[in-house]
């Protein structure tokens, strides 16, 4: 069947073709062997796997992929040409809906978009704010997206719930600070639109401090796992070449080991002011694709912890922005931001009426699906599972 | 046999079969006699099939961090919820007024008669098992060919619900059921082979019986505390666990590639069965470990032996059951490949050597003194070392990794 | 060696099965019908009218029927008709008010946005959320009697919010007093019109679908018939009530 079974576990089957192409020679050769049929299967939307209501037609020959074909739109919500209708206040609450795992990070693309459109400046402690939400929405959605990929791995559900476990308390410190679990609708042009207690921030640095205690534990429980290696490592490689020209970002980009990180290529925020390193992976597997979001969550944490030093008192909202009636003058604008799952970036064209004349959402999760038949070609279909698993998709994001 | 065996409650479920037989006919007396053992066992192993759900799910739960089901109380009365003890009724009625919805290409008649055939053979394996002193079913010489011989035939069943289903995922958990079971079924037997070889016979009861007696009161002579019975064990737990599709094994029904595997297609009581059958599977495997392993029904120190048999054949079982279950709590899925391989590549040698470790195990009796130190460590070298090797290879090319940042 | 990790990991779920016996930070379910949870201050559900009397709740409403709610709403789930007449409100100023307030719960998505842009304090969020229903068009419009709520309810749901509210709401009233003082003693000839709210000069059409700006729409293409709103915002819960 393969060509590399000498040791172990190892089941390398032929690399994949190339980018985009036919499988491997080896699957071919086999399949001609046998004169087999090939099964289609349709993999979604209603299956227990894919994240949402996200479909793969799978050809398969035996138990290999021998083609790949995403199906997605079953969420097409109209969101771009909604916004394109609705005022620029009234398109935030339904960014909270796109990636609805984290709407602190995406309002807060939106809001950067808008605020680059209008030159709005942002006092330093919304600043300060901005970045905790955010890098408590990457320890939620990392925790979730890790949880997740071992419920694709076939555990019956417990790493999945310590994550939850975890990810119960940030969404309490969100509910408590914007009146809402995951729909928060927190950021706004200039500024943020709650002011946490002392109490608030007290609790949320506590949460901060003991996140490394609950990732130690999780590493514990199956990083090393001799089962998690076998079914992770080696499986579903993706170089960086064909990483960078589809135009992957986020943690699958860098599990590839390009170096690419908005946060620390724009600098946008206050980001220049934090000390946190980005991790590179070396093989590009899905295993480094788990590892990448667990080191990012000790690298959030360490973010955190220097955010909740020098949080500045002051002002959360401009004192010159505008709620009602805002119209930024006429222009384009781009605002981009590294959210828990590639560049997120919204585009925006305003003619200087009330509602933008184009938006436009780059969503990351979208984009980093396209190489999913790439990376699945030779491999089985419990492994295209864990390799959608591990890509990290919310399809609110990618349907719009 | 010491005067434990004597004990009133040791006897008293025999007893009690021996009053209910003689109000019969002399010629209806052996029918009776078997009926009641029959219905005993449904009755008993019916009733911890029921519990053994909820403590899976209440155990699960526990393990990762929620309450598990704690509803379910008693109907009409209000506010009783008796910790969610009688879920499984409850699940027992919906699943009995459940629509069975049986697709329309299906093979109707192989269709209906998966599940039955699964649950016939499952519960057959029970016969063979020797729940207490003295409680066995059926006596058997060749009780433990008669074993592995039913129990393979539940993968029959597997397949012929895999295959009439029509469904592609129902069609691969089949494919999948079969490789898997075939390959288990190998490294199980394999592994009870030195048992036979030590104990000399076949039969179950008599395999309990040469666990008996104990080293200074407190020390078993089960075999699992023996380097053979150790590495046995071990590898039939491995066996056992892919034997009853239980995770890390569960490919047949991987809910997260296959939906449900070959019960994708399956509804309301035929579903059920098929649950039923699994757990079934499950407490007969693990019964006929305690059996072989742990001593059967034997108390594990002299003083306990006032605790009657029967209970002590229970606890061990649960005991299993719960490490099963634990086990299930924590372990992800291995690929197809990847289980065979372990089945081939690992289970099997090891089994085949732990056979010859056996064998030395019989031939060394005899020795004494400082050379049973040595007989140990013979005995435990043969079996770590390849372990350890065989290990090696299997996860080469596997580690954690260390990465680096951008500087 | 193998199987270590395996070891390892189960480990670790036999702490937590331990742990979830005697530490709640690692079991954190709330039996919910049991035990209620406590809904932190910020807590937002679906909006409710501020009446400043409980008696008379209609009479007190603080809304002037301005409308901007209904124009910001992102999915245009309220529904405002202007009165004919005018009532006096807490101030004593002559007021519109609303003769029809309706929210469709089954379209808002509870983003707050028609609180933050009320320029009167009127509509506020609320806490309850037990709100199953067992119709799914006309149980989840609210009308202007199902969402009228006193002040008191206010100070209650969110205490610190609505004093500081009250404050700003005294301040106002007073710099009104004040300034009528002025006025009136300033005696001007002419009669003074009572101050309206610029949005008001909008005509009041019951159903004006809200994404059409009222000053100068933004279109290249010009404008087909039948456009310009989406049909669910003119469409049903107004009428289906």
């Amino acid at each position: 069947m393969s060509t590399s079974q000498v040791s172990g576990f190892n089941t390398q089957v032929s690399a994949p073709g190339p980018f985009g192409g036919p499988a491997g020679p080896t699957v071919r050769a086999v399949h001609d062997q046998f004169h087999g049929d090939l099964l289609e299967v349709s993999m979604g939307p209603q299956h227990p796997s894919t994240h949402g209501v996200f479909r793969m037609v799978v050809t398969l020959d035996g138990e290999q992929i021998v083609k790949l074909k995403p199906v997605f739109g079953y969420l097409h919500r109209n969101h771009e040409k909604i916004a394109e209708n609705t005022s620029y206040l009234g398109s935030m609450p339904y960014t909270d809906r796109l990636d609805y795992l984290c709407s602190m990070s995406t309002n807060w693309a939106y809001a950067l978009a808008v605020e680059k459109l209008d030159g709005q400046p942002v006092p330093d402690r919304a600043q300060y704010l901005r970045i905790i939400m955010a890098e408590l929405t990457r320890l939620l959605n990392h925790s979730c997206l890790v949880g997740f990929l071992f419920n694709d791995l076939g555990t019956s559900f417990t790493p999945l719930l310590y994550a939850f476990r975890e990810r119960e308390k940030i969404l309490d410190l969100f509910e408590s600070l914007s009146g809402s679990r995951m729909m928060c609708n927190y950021q706004r042009f200039g500024g943020c639109r709650v002011d946490p207690s002392p109490e608030w921030l007290e609790a949320a640095r506590r949460l901060a401090e003991n996140y490394p205690r609950f990732l130690d534990e999780y590493e514990a429980m199956l990083t090393g796992n001799e089962i998690m290696l076998a079914r992770t490592q080696g499986i579903g490689r993706l170089n960086s070449t064909h990483a960078i020209n589809a135009g992957l970002t986020g943690p699958v980009l860098r599990a590839s080991g390009v170096d690419y990180d908005v946060r620390k290529i724009d600098g946008y925020g206050v980001y220049p002011r934090f000390d946190f390193r980005v991790p590179l992976g070396a093989h590009g597997d899905t295993y480094d694709r788990y590892m990448m979001r667990i080191l990012e969550m000790r690298e959030s944490v360490k973010i955190l912890s220097q955010a909740f030093r020098d949080l500045p008192a002051g002002p959360i909202m401009d004192p010159k922005a505008k709620l009602r009636g805002f119209r930024p003058k006429a222009g384009e604008a781009y605002g981009r931001i590294e959210s828990p799952k590639g560049e997120l970036g919204f585009y925006l064209i305003s003619d200087g009426s009330p509602n933008p004349y184009r938006y436009r959402v780059r969503p990351p999760s979208l984009i980093n699906l396209t190489l999913l038949e790439e990376m699945c070609l030779g491999h089985t279909v419990a492994d295209a599972v864990v390799i959608l698993g591990s890509i990290d998709i919310v399809l609110g994001e990618v349907d719009r | 046999m010491s005067p434990a065996s004597d004990s009133y409650l040791e006897r008293a479920p025999l007893e009690l079969r021996d009053w209910l037989v003689q109000f019969l006919p002399e010629p209806l007396q052996w029918l009776a006699h078997h009926l009641i053992t029959v219905v005993a066992v449904l009755a008993v192993f019916g009733t911890f099939f029921a519990f053994t759900t909820i403590a899976e799910r209440k155990l699960l739960a526990r393990l990762q961090n929620r309450l598990g089901p704690n509803r379910s109380g008693l109907p009409w009365i209000k506010g009783l919820k008796l910790w969610g003890l009688t879920q499984p009724f409850a699940d027992a009625v919906k699943t009995l007024t459940k629509e069975d919805i049986v697709p329309a290409t299906a093979d109707k008649w192989l269709h209906f008669l998966a599940p039955v055939i699964v649950v016939a053979f499952s519960l057959m394996t029970f016969a063979v098992l020797p729940f207490g002193r003295n409680m066995i079913p059926v006596e058997l010489n060749a009780a433990l060919l008669y074993f592995f011989a039913a129990g393979a035939a539940t993968e029959l069943a597997i397949f012929m619900a895999g295959w009439s289903s029509r469904n592609k995922y129902s069609l691969l958990a089949a494919m999948r059921a079969l490789a898997q079971l075939i390959s288990y079924e190998l490294p199980l037997i394999l592994s009870v082979v030195p048992i036979v070889l030590v104990a000399g016979t076949l039969s179950t009861k008599a395999i309990v019986l040469t666990q008996g007696y104990w080293t200074s009161g407190f020390l078993p002579h089960w075999f699992v505390f023996t380097p053979w019975g150790l590495a046995g064990f071990l590898i039939f737990i491995v066996a056992a666990l892919a034997e009853s599709n239980r995770s890390p094994f569960d490919l047949p029904e991987a809910e997260s590639e296959l939906i449900a595997g070959h019960l994708t297609e399956y509804s309301g009581f035929k579903y059920a069965l098929f649950f039923m059958a699994e757990y079934f599977g499950l407490t007969a495997l693990s019964a006929l470990g305690v059996t072989l392993f742990l001593g059967g029904w034997q108390a594990p120190c002299v003083f306990l032996e006032f605790i009657p048999s029967y209970l002590w054949f229970m606890l061990k079982l649960i005991g299993m059951i719960v490490f099963f279950i634990w086990v299930r709590g924590t372990l992800l899925r291995l690929r197809i490949d990847q289980l065979t391989r372990l089945a081939w590549k690992f289970l099997v040698p090891l089994a085949l050597l732990n056979v010859g470790n056996a064998a030395f195990w019989v031939l060394s009796a005899h020795w004494a003194g400082p050379l049973q130190l040595v007989r140990w460590a013979v005995s435990f070298a043969v079996i770590v070392i390849p372990f350890v090797i065989m290990g090696r290879s299997l996860t080469a090319g596997f580690a954690p990794r260390t990465y680096r940042y951008a500087s | 060696m193998l199987g270590s990790g395996i070891i390892k990991g189960l480990a670790v779920t036999a702490k937590n099965f331990v742990g979830s016996y005697y530490d709640p930070a690692r079991m954190t379910t709330v039996e919910y019908p049991e035990q209620p949870t406590v809904l932190p201050e910020n807590y937002r559900n679906f909006p409710f009218l501020v009446s400043e009397n409980a008696t008379d709740p209609m009479g007190t409403l603080r809304c002037v029927a301005c409308q901007i709610c209904e124009k910001e709403c992102p999915p245009q789930c309220i529904i405002i008709e202007k009165s004919k007449d005018k009532k006096p409100d807490a101030n004593g100023k002559m007021q519109l008010y609303p003769a029809v307030f309706g929210i469709d719960t089954s379209v808002c998505m509870s983003c707050q946005i028609c609180v933050e842009v009320c320029p009167f304090d009127a509509i506020k969020m609320d806490k309850v959320f037990e709100i199953a229903a067992t119709d799914r068009f006309l149980d989840l419009y609210l009308n202007r009697e199902q969402l009228a709520k006193p002040n008191t309810y206010y100070h209650q749901i969110h205490p610190e919010e609505a004093a500081e509210v009250d404050g700003r709401l005294t301040a106002d009233r007073k710099a009104a007093e004040e300034k009528a003082k002025a006025t009136a003693a300033a005696k001007a000839a002419a009669p003074v019109a009572a101050p309206k709210p610029a949005d008001s000069a909008v005509a009041p059409k019951p159903a004006s679908p809200a994404v059409k700006p009222q000053d100068e729409p933004r279109r290249l293409v010009s404008p087909k018939p039948g456009e310009g709103g989406s049909p669910l915002g003119e469409g049903g819960p107004a009428k289906s009530s």
